[in-house]
């Protein structure tokens, strides 16, 4: 089933990928225990003639065992989470690549900071539904929404924020791979929800600085 | 009937005088009895609404802006020809919800098994407040008719989801719906009013007027999932009423609780929402686990494996219900930490679930099973619940949570725990029908309804994990508009057709209620040889249901019990001592 996640190409999303294959062979062999076990005694104990049910309340030693091993392995999975979502969520790395995406009905607006690096400059540079970034460089993304929530969805990069009216968001990554990614709005905003949609380039640092002279280098008077 | 009580046959003899018109027993009825069946007749009607909307928003998915067969009655700007536009698509997937949810589980689950059977199984005449009952009733039936009307307001139904995230809900601009999801508000606070009195109403039933010998732990697990639910609606309901108020107020008077514009917070709508929401999921699933664990028992002919650990576990799912509505905001900006306390909580969660899922199992084993089409459909509950416990996991792990959240997976997840009550709801049909109209319904069209419901559910249901593995968004009105979700289009197909027949299957259980109902087989008292209570009154009841008061001696499962002979052990039966000591 996992042969269908879309391809990673974000430095945290090995992490988060071994979590959800972890999970999944846990629940598939749960799944498969239990099922297995339903089916042979539905074949095993179904009505006979002169047969009796066993006539018994419980086993207290057996119910312990059970409530005890899925805590156990369910705290240990909620700890071997922390750390990754310590790593996407809590704390984002240092870097000189800050981008503002604004979500609106039904566009993203990305704003470059410009020469003075401060957003909300005269020399902001906005495009709308592109995002222009170098391969391995931490991008630091301030995310706004003007009407309603969205959410900021890169699959290929396991990445998702809300973003909501009235916060400035935080969020990062670090691409791994150039290549041309779908940026879907995954929050209900509207009619326009479907198809809100902008895509992430990720640039060789040549190529990278090839965009950035055409389009970010203010244009001499 | 050895085990008369005086008191209470003088008590129940004296009912029988009251002669009662049409209106009063059929309409404005105070008989917990006919309030049920109202309940009932409701969500069945609203069941087909809710499913025909989930055939549209199915078919949109499948063979996106094509025209919906059969459809091009419906004017412009609602539809083009029977083709829906994205602001229509919303509208539909919106009410699917919210009618599934408020429409026919709870109606069905609380209104209508927790009216019929809470006074039968406790052993009593009727509720503790009929009248109360009867305006529940009507009340809700109100809230319908205000939800059913908000289709016919210009800008038509509510288009914001269910869960009616603010801004998006709170300013008419944002979705082009004004009255709608006014309308939409107002219906749900109504229907506050209705869930209030109902709870209020079994609370009081359940402590009060136990028959003589009815302990708290010789109850039905049905009861007990009941009373549990009645606690979480008391509390739970007052918070989302509070919280529908506020988004009137900042729709139609001009506030700003949830506009950021004037100082208000659209998070706090979500904390406020999910905090009822989440304790909503168990208002849903408890009943189903209640009759699931009570059929389960009947059909194994043996006792319910661990009693006391399923009442409990019960009991722990409410308390813990309460503080984990945060893993529905994950990647809403809530503070990350937030996120990880949730996470803990989440987890634990599980395990009362799982717990429950062993001593099923434990109940199957050593048992004399008969697969009845009740039990067949309470162990298709269990297999649903299994899958959607497993699938929660993923979402609960937080950094799992962030690639999945909001894709098919979640779909995929809740389906198979709430549309999954459906199994419980047809095996409570199924299973009470003989009590509540005196006959009963075709065993062969029944299993024939269970096989192609069961197949059909999971061919429409399972595939949505693989579409959310590849990261398929919910809500969205043309998946084809994606290059990443392209290749998995066939999956959309797939679903589609499984969806289809699997709301086709539903014309055998049409076909049968209806036929059974007027041309069943007669009903016995007892046709299951089940234990409890309700099972000692006629087929259906009279007015004030027992002929005796009757006296219960012991638990609700004694099945296959030494002390006697045939394999079931009636509560309400007196051993005598000669009995007793010779099953020794």
């Amino acid at each position: 089933m996992l042969q269908w996640l879309p391809e990673d190409v974000s430095t945290f999303g090995p992490q988060i990928d071994s979590l959800f294959y972890l999970i999944y062979y846990i629940t598939a062999a749960t799944f498969i225990i239990v099922t297995a076990l339903m089916v042979l005694f539905l074949i095993m104990y179904r009505a006979r003639e002169g047969q009796r049910a066993t006539y018994t309340h419980g086993n207290t030693t057996l119910e312990i065992v059970w409530t005890i091993v899925p805590a156990a392995i369910l705290i240990v999975l909620s700890f071997m989470s922390v750390s990754t979502w310590a790593t996407v969520k809590r704390s984002a790395p240092e870097s000189d690549f800050e981008l503002q995406v604004t979500a609106k009905q039904f566009n993203w607006e990305v704003v470059y900071p410009g020469p003075d690096r401060q957003f909300g400059t005269q020399d902001d540079l906005k495009f709308d539904n592109d995002l222009h970034v170098p391969v391995n460089k931490v991008v630091r993304i301030h995310l706004l929404a003007a009407d309603v929530i969205h959410s900021f969805f890169l699959p290929n990069l396991r990445l998702k924020q809300d973003a909501v009216p009235g916060r400035n968001i935080l969020v990062w990554f670090e691409a791994t791979k150039p290549g041309k990614y779908e940026l879907p709005c995954a929050e209900l905003c509207g009619f326009g929800h479907s198809g809100m949609r902008g895509w992430l380039y990720v640039h060789t640092p040549e190529e990278y600085k090839t965009w950035a002279d055409e389009n970010l280098t203010p244009k001499p008077q | 009937m050895s085990d008369a009580v005086p008191a209470g046959a003088a008590h129940v003899a004296h009912a029988h005088h009251e002669e009662l018109g049409f209106w009063r027993t059929y309409v404005f009825s105070t008989d917990h009895k006919m309030i049920g069946r109202q309940f009932l007749f409701l969500g069945l009607f609203m069941l087909m609404i809710g499913g025909s909307l989930a055939m549209m928003v199915r078919w949109e998915l499948a063979w996106p802006e094509t025209a919906v067969p059969g459809m091009s009655w419906i004017p412009e700007p609602y539809m083009y020809g029977g083709i829906i536009p994205p602001q229509t698509y919303n509208a539909i997937f919106t009410m699917h919800a919210t009618i599934m949810i408020f429409f026919v589980v709870m109606p069905i689950m609380v209104g209508c098994f927790g009216n019929f059977l809470i006074p039968l199984m406790i052993g009593t005449r009727d509720m503790a407040f009929p009248k109360l009952n009867m305006l529940s009733f009507w009340v809700g039936a109100i809230s319908g008719v205000v939800m059913l009307a908000s289709f016919f307001v210009p800008g038509g139904p509510a288009a914001s989801g269910w869960t009616a995230y603010a801004t998006l809900s709170a300013k008419p601009a944002y979705t082009g719906v004004d009255w709608g999801q006014n309308l939409w508000i107002i219906s749900l606070a109504i229907l506050g009013v209705s869930s209030l009195m109902g709870s209020i109403n079994y609370i009081t039933t359940i402590v009060n007027m136990r028959a003589p010998g009815m302990t708290y732990f010789r109850m039905p697990l049905t009861v007990w999932s009941l009373f549990i639910t009645a606690i979480l609606l008391l509390l739970a309901l007052p918070v989302l009423t509070a919280a529908l108020a506020m988004l009137l107020f900042d729709r139609t008077l001009g506030t700003s609780f949830f506009l950021p514009e004037g100082g208000g917070a659209p998070l706090l709508w979500q904390h406020m929402f999910w905090f009822f929401g989440h304790p909503e999921v168990y208002v849903l699933v408890l009943p189903a686990m209640g009759v699931t664990s009570e059929l389960l028992s009947t059909f194994s002919r043996k006792p319910i494996f661990g009693y006391h650990a399923m009442a409990f576990s019960m009991i722990a799912i409410a308390f813990l219900s309460w503080i984990v509505w945060g893993h529905h905001m994950f990647i809403s900006g809530m503070n990350p930490l937030l996120g990880t306390a949730f996470m803990m909580t989440t987890m634990v969660i599980a395990v009362p679930s799982a717990i429950k899922t062993f001593n099923w199992l434990g109940t199957l084993w050593g048992g004399s099973i008969r697969l009845t089409v009740p039990m067949l459909f309470a162990l298709g509950f269990v297999s649903n619940f299994i899958i959607g416990g497993l699938s929660g996991i993923f979402m609960a792990s937080t950094p799992v949570d962030i690639f999945i959240h909001d894709t098919y997976f979640i779909v995929a997840h809740f389906h198979y725990v709430v549309a999954g009550i459906i199994f419980a709801l047809f095996a409570a049909v199924y299973y009470w029908f003989p009590k509540m109209f005196g006959r009963t319904m075709n065993e062969r069209l029944g299993k024939i309804h269970f096989v192609l419901t069961y197949i059909f559910f999971n061919g429409a249901f399972f595939p949505m994990h693989f579409l959310g593995v590849a990261g398929h968004m919910r809500r969205i009105y043309n998946p084809t508009q994606y290059e990443f979700l392209q290749p998995m289009q066939h999956w959309n197909v797939f679903i589609t057709v499984s969806a289809l027949i699997l709301g086709a299957s539903q014309i055998f259980f049409l076909y049968n209620f209806f036929w059974s109902l007027f041309a069943g087989k007669k009903a016995e008292r007892n046709p299951w040889q089940a234990n409890t209570l309700e099972w000692v009154a006629a087929s259906p009841p009279p007015h004030g249901n027992f002929e005796v008061q009757p006296v219960v001696y012991r638990g609700p499962y004694e099945y296959s019990s030494p002390e006697v002979k045939e394999d079931w052990l009636p509560q309400d039966k007196q051993l005598g001592a000669g009995a007793a000591a010779r099953a020794h």
